[in-house]
């Protein structure tokens, strides 16, 4: 835990330690590119790069220069910006609430855009017009806005604490709306679905990464930016949540406003990722604990850090699920969780030890 | 800072928590509010932070309107300590009173060396320089008690509104901090379970279900009638030979 300690101690944040940022990123995504059933050296990736940026005109091999742009730079990026966008919301929502079970799919998000892409490709709503990520979207969309509704409903005929009443209504409505949507989509596969169906509606629901190109780039990317604005935009306001909604009211944070703001936006930044690449679990729940114990609960370096650790813990989850088995990709939501979960048990234990 | 309430009623699920209820705290002074369990007083306490709007009656702060008012606007002027507030974060004790800076600082605003000056002194008025490095959740309840208190000094109050801060401390905290509370430039309301402590407010205010019943300085205010019709006990009041001031002898309940 030297590390930890050393990124802890200080009361304000070492931007010192800024400039390591993308350079880890560059790295990460260069080996996302460079790593896989073929292995491609960084010299050809660099000149792919060089000849697609600004034209250099190195001699390449097509078909390498094929697989680097049109598959797995895409993909890398791609799997950077779901990470970073899902650990984000993660630590919004578990600072939020109040609540260390948060987890971006908490308000129905990931049971809701599993029904819509269900709805999509099994009953055929749309009739080909409506692409699988777009009846993802629109069902996740659905489903979150049920859960607030639901929330709403629930929140306003309670009293007490009125903080605590409002993020247990939350999560409470989150569970009954996952509920619900998850028994939609089983429903719709239990009555009409074939087994090579349903086998393919499974290994989406675990999150694939197989099919992205650089069109879902153009819409992942600038989710995740636009999240991690917020989310620093926001960091004193969530800082503020420490000791519950009514402390950080008495601290001048309007949290009526904040909190639908942040959960707003990071159901969005959910949506669009589950939208394009499946519900990959674990990152949104466990990067934001991990980051914790390494840079402390203070946004102003738990956001970066949990932003980052998410892009390479991401990246890094799917170049195994690329190797592990060979002549096999595996869903990405098996490989989070399988090296997640230890890595996880780790930091925990070697944390308290420290403490 | 003149801190005032008009009427003010607040109801939930039916039950009528707060019943018309007005008063007036005066620039500098410390007002003691006191009454039995449920009698409204940490509602009361909501409500003059702002945490609470209620729909009947007002609250006003040097005479302008606290629902005008912009949050941030209203914790620059006014802090409050909860009865209890927890955290399961990892978080040392320097980081939770820098929360109090919170209402002066803005995305762009940045920390300053005069905001780290703020937090050292309020850390200091409480006791707890010594304890700053240390996590939440290795504090004992006194001592997190006092770091809320610091928390709500770093935001500068001119009200300090504390509900019950006593409760977790032992004695000598317990008079360490209503000392210092008494000593701090700044107009403080505080809700108080030890009668006797009431006594060094400059006045005092009775609340009995949901109602101010009575208001004024604590040798007014704390009579044996009162003290028998509203906590329900019998008391004696003595006189201490040493500085003559009155001191409480509950005998047994009513």
């Amino acid at each position: 835990m030297n590390l930890a300690i050393a990124l802890r101690s200080p009361a304000r944040f070492r931007w010192h330690w800024a400039w390591l940022t993308p350079l880890i990123l560059f790295i990460a995504v260069m080996a996302g590119t460079a790593i896989g059933e073929t292995s491609i050296s960084m010299e050809t990736i660099l000149k792919v790069l060089a000849n697609r940026l600004w034209g250099a005109g190195y001699a390449v091999d097509r078909i390498d220069a094929g697989i680097i742009w049109s598959y797995r730079l895409s993909r890398a990026i791609l799997a950077a910006s779901c990470g970073a966008g899902l650990a984000l919301a993660g630590v919004v929502l578990q600072a939020l609430l109040r609540n260390p079970l948060a987890d971006p799919f908490l308000m129905g998000i990931s049971a809701g855009a599993s029904t819509g892409a269900v709805a999509v490709t099994i009953t055929g709503i749309g009739a080909g017009a409506v692409t699988l990520s777009l009846g993802a979207f629109a069902g996740a969309g659905l489903a979150f806005g049920l859960v607030v509704l639901l929330a709403h409903a629930a929140n306003s005929g309670t009293g007490g604490d009125r903080g605590t009443q409002a993020a247990g209504a939350i999560i409470l409505a989150g569970i009954a709306g996952s509920q619900l949507f998850n028994a939609l989509t089983a429903f719709i596969i239990a009555k009409s679905a074939s087994a090579e169906q349903a086998r393919g509606i499974m290994f989406w629901l675990l999150g694939n990464l197989s099919g992205v190109r650089w069109n879902d780039v153009i819409l992942g990317l600038p989710a995740a930016l636009g999240g991690l604005l917020i989310c620093l935009w926001y960091r004193r306001a969530l800082d503020a949540f420490t000791f519950g909604a009514d402390s950080a009211a008495s601290m001048g944070i309007s949290v009526r406003k904040v909190r639908g703001i942040l959960i707003t936006a990071m159901a969005l930044v959910t949506a669009v990722m589950v939208s394009m690449v499946g519900a990959i679990g674990f990152v949104g729940l466990v990067i934001p604990h991990a980051m914790r114990f390494l840079v402390g609960s203070r946004h102003t370096r738990l956001v970066p850090a949990s932003a980052l650790a998410g892009a390479v813990f991401l990246i890094g989850s799917d170049i195994l699920s690329r190797i592990l088995v060979p002549g096999q990709v595996l869903p990405i939501g098996v490989v989070t969780s399988l090296i997640g979960a230890p890595a996880f048990a780790m930091i925990l234990v070697r944390g308290t030890r420290v403490r | 800072m003149r801190l005032a309430a008009e009427r003010i009623d607040w109801t939930i699920h039916g039950h009528k928590l707060l019943d018309d209820v007005s008063l007036v705290v005066e620039p500098g002074e410390t007002f003691g509010l006191i009454g039995p369990n449920g009698s409204g007083k940490t509602t009361l306490l909501r409500v003059l932070a702002g945490l609470r709007k209620p729909k009947i009656g007002r609250v006003l702060v040097d005479g302008l309107p606290m629902n005008r008012m912009r949050r941030r606007d209203i914790a620059q002027s006014i802090s409050f300590v909860e009865q209890q507030a927890e955290t399961l974060d990892r978080i040392e004790v320097r980081e939770a009173v820098a929360l109090g800076r919170t209402p002066f600082l803005s995305p762009l605003r940045s920390w300053s060396d005069q905001d780290d000056a703020i937090v050292s002194q309020a850390l200091d008025d409480v006791g707890m320089h010594h304890l700053a490095g240390r996590l939440w959740h290795t504090l004992s309840g006194g001592e997190r008690q006092r770091v809320h208190i610091a928390r709500a000094l770093a935001q500068q109050p001119r009200v300090l509104l504390l509900d019950e801060p006593t409760n977790h401390l032992d004695i000598r905290h317990q008079l360490s901090i209503l000392q210092l509370v008494r000593q701090l430039p700044v107009t403080v309301v505080i809700a108080l379970h030890d009668l006797n402590q009431a006594m060094d407010c400059d006045r005092i205010g009775v609340m009995d279900a949901g109602r101010l019943v009575d208001i004024g300085t604590p040798r007014q205010v704390l009579t044996a009638e009162r003290l028998r019709r509203t906590f329900g006990v019998h008391v004696d009041i003595l006189d201490d030979p040493i500085d003559h001031s009155r001191i409480m002898r509950f005998r047994n309940a009513v």
